[in-house]
């Protein structure tokens, strides 16, 4: 079985944190490091026109932007740690688009860091890491 | 005509402080007989009719060509239609390419242009002259137009101009420059200046002038009479801070509610129709038997067909090339997979909403008939039918609807304000991308039409229905016209794609991601 795990990243702080822990993780166990940013995204919402006119080339921003200032960072920081690190920009819901990258990968292990959302905003909208604990097909670690 | 607005507006309000509505009214007046005027002979080249018949030649020109394209692509629009869903449902769509307009959004926002007035107030008119038969012939209408728009949409997208920038114009220009070109044909470039001519008259009439007088006559039935540039000029204000001032708030949460409005407006209606179970038996048989017969309508069997056929046109605008625009903007690799979702419009727009709006009406008994022969009664004009309270257009609907539900005269006046917007915000983007077509993409150009655009916000608002009606229709069927002839020739175009496509879908070549 191949021995993968995925991290979902993003900018908070606590996604640094579970950046971190994965990564003495991943040391420990020989493991491939799959670090994910998902751009949050609905085929479902409305747009104006030109909202849709501009569309191609706003995304072709949004991935640079991301790439740029997530990612390319994080490979940075992980050099010479002795660990294989992939990257992975998704478009998506976050949750759903975690348990594919999971599926595609054949990974073992999920960690995600905890994000501060107010009580109320989770109860109303649910939180990303409640529902990745609850439909994940893996184990998670979530990292306050 | 401009210069008596702006002097109109310069100086009513110190008119209407000083003595009142009275004279504001015959501002109004003045905007009127200008308008009309200056329009007649536009509105009777487009509606004349077939020597010695009362038969307009445009709409058999719209009848014929989706005829023509319904055949020639063999009944595309049932052969299609589970593909279709799949197709918005997102079950071809390569999950690589998330981020990009999906098929379910082009649809949504070619939809929120398209569903408005022409359903609550064009349908309350189509019945209102043509009787309950003019819904037959709208919902055959709206069927066969869903080839036209299929036609139409494909070319859209196989013939969009992509800038250097990443954005992207299409529509009925691009496709008659390059496409004529590609085949050969002649006379290209002439099809493409004289449609952007006819866009932007569609633009500013049934895209903005009908949408604003509509909304007026909804506001001012719900808080009382008032003059109607009042309205126009709150309303072109709006528009200007959306479309010159780049508000996009304002522009985002429209999108964002309209559609909840459809779908409550749908809903309504069902219950409505709930209510009234035992009497859609009925209903449905005074449609196919005024469809045939006209029940005593001016006009009789024909003007029940004339009725629905031109209200369907301007409700759903297949043929007309508007959607063409919409939806180029959409990034496929197949430009067909547009073609396949377009044809769901008119089937929304027009078999269903527009259906549901005509039931209402009919069910909730506004259209006065004779009780001994059962045919509808004429008013003194003997050109309308006589309803309940002498109601017209959107006021009809409201009156079928509040029949049922005293408040639902609210939520339908919300609803118009928020159609009539939506709609104005989506015409503005096709009268833009035909004025660019023809003075160049830049700001100062892009301006003066925006700047036009919010003029005739006011003069429909202050303009009786009659010649704003005319002009509307006039106007967006003159893009059909046009446009038409270009399908005719570029059809094969269409037709190669499609077998290509479904030889590949059959192969198993194209195929559902999840």
């Amino acid at each position: 079985m191949s021995n993968k795990i995925v991290l979902g990243y993003d900018d908070s702080e606590a996604a640094k944190s579970a950046l971190a822990f994965s990564v003495s993780l991943a040391k420990a166990q020989g493991a491939e490091l799959v670090i994910v940013h998902v751009l949050e995204w609905s085929p479902y919402s409305f747009l104006t026109p030109e909202e849709i006119e501009q569309r191609h080339k706003r995304r072709e921003e949004e991935l640079k932007r991301a790439e740029d200032a997530l990612l390319a960072p994080v490979r940075k920081s992980l050099e010479g740690e002795g660990v294989t690190v992939l990257t992975e920009l998704k478009y998506g819901h976050i949750a759903e688009t975690l348990i594919d990258v999971i599926k595609a990968h054949g990974a073992s292990h999920l960690i995600i860091g905890r994000t501060g959302h107010s009580a109320l905003s989770s109860r109303l909208f649910g939180s990303v890491a409640g529902s990745l604990a609850q439909a994940a097909p893996v184990p998670v670690t979530i990292v306050p | 005509m401009r210069k008596s607005i702006k002097a109109a507006a310069l100086s009513a309000p110190l008119l209407l402080a000083a003595t009142a509505p009275a004279m504001a009214q015959s501002v109004d007046e003045r905007v009127n007989e200008l308008f009309a005027s200056s329009t007649g002979w536009f509105v009777n080249l487009i509606f004349s009719p077939f020597p010695g018949t009362s038969f307009p030649w445009i709409v058999a020109w719209l009848v014929i060509a989706a005829t023509v394209f319904t055949i020639y692509f063999g009944l595309i629009q049932f052969r299609a239609f589970p593909h279709s869903i799949s197709l918005v449902k997102g079950d071809y769509s390569d999950p690589n390419d998330a981020g990009e307009v999906s098929h379910f959004q082009a649809l949504a926002t070619a939809l929120s242009g398209t569903v408005g007035l022409g359903n609550i107030a064009g349908v309350a008119v189509a019945v209102g002259i043509g009787g309950p038969g003019a819904t037959f012939w709208m919902i055959l209408a709206g069927l066969m137009g869903m080839a036209s728009k299929f036609t139409e949409c494909t070319l859209g997208v196989k013939y969009r101009n992509e800038f250097a920038d990443g954005h992207v114009s299409g529509g009925p220009m691009y496709y008659m420059t390059k496409g004529f070109a590609e085949r050969g044909l002649p006379m290209g470039k002439v099809l493409a200046v004289l449609f952007s001519v006819f866009c932007i008259l569609g633009a500013l009439g049934g895209g903005n002038m009908f949408q604003a007088n509509q909304a007026h006559a909804q506001i001012s039935g719900v808080v009382g009479e008032y003059p109607g540039w009042i309205t126009g000029v709150v309303f072109a204000a709006v528009v200007f801070a959306v479309i010159v001032g780049g508000l996009k708030s304002i522009a985002r949460v429209t999108e964002k509610v309209v559609p909840f409005m459809g779908i409550m407006y749908v809903a309504a209606a069902i219950v409505i129709l709930g209510m009234n179970a035992d009497k859609i038996g009925w209903a449905f048989g005074q449609i196919f038997e005024g469809a045939f017969t006209g029940l005593g309508i001016a006009g009789g069997m024909v003007g029940a067909l004339i009725q629905g056929f031109k209200r369907a046109a301007f409700s759903n605008e297949a043929g007309v090339g508007s959607a063409a625009i919409a939806h180029s903007a959409v990034r496929t690799k197949e430009p067909i997979t547009e073609g396949f979702v377009s044809l769901l419009e008119p089937f929304i727009d027009t078999v269903v909403i527009c259906t549901m709006t005509a039931l209402v009406i009919i069910i909730t008994g506004q259209l006065i008939q004779d009780p001994n022969t059962g045919l509808y009664l004429l008013d003194e004009g003997a050109s309308t039918i006589q309803t309940v309270d002498g109601n017209k257009g959107v006021a009809l609907t409201s009156a079928a609807f509040s029949s049922a539900f005293g408040w639902f005269q609210y939520v339908l006046a919300l609803a118009v304000i928020l159609f009539a917007f939506s709609t104005m915000i989506s015409w503005s983007y096709y009268g833009l991308k035909a004025w660019t077509f023809l003075f160049g993409e830049g700001e100062i150009t892009e301006l003066v039409f925006k700047v036009i655009f919010c003029i005739f916000v006011v003069i429909g608002a202050a303009a009786n229905l009659g010649p704003v009606i005319d002009f509307s229709d006039a106007a967006i069927f003159a893009m059909a016209v046009v446009n038409i002839i270009a399908l005719y020739f570029l059809m094969p175009i269409v037709k190669k794609e499609l077998n290509s496509y479904m030889s590949r879908l059959k192969s198993g070549e194209i195929r559902k991601y999840s």
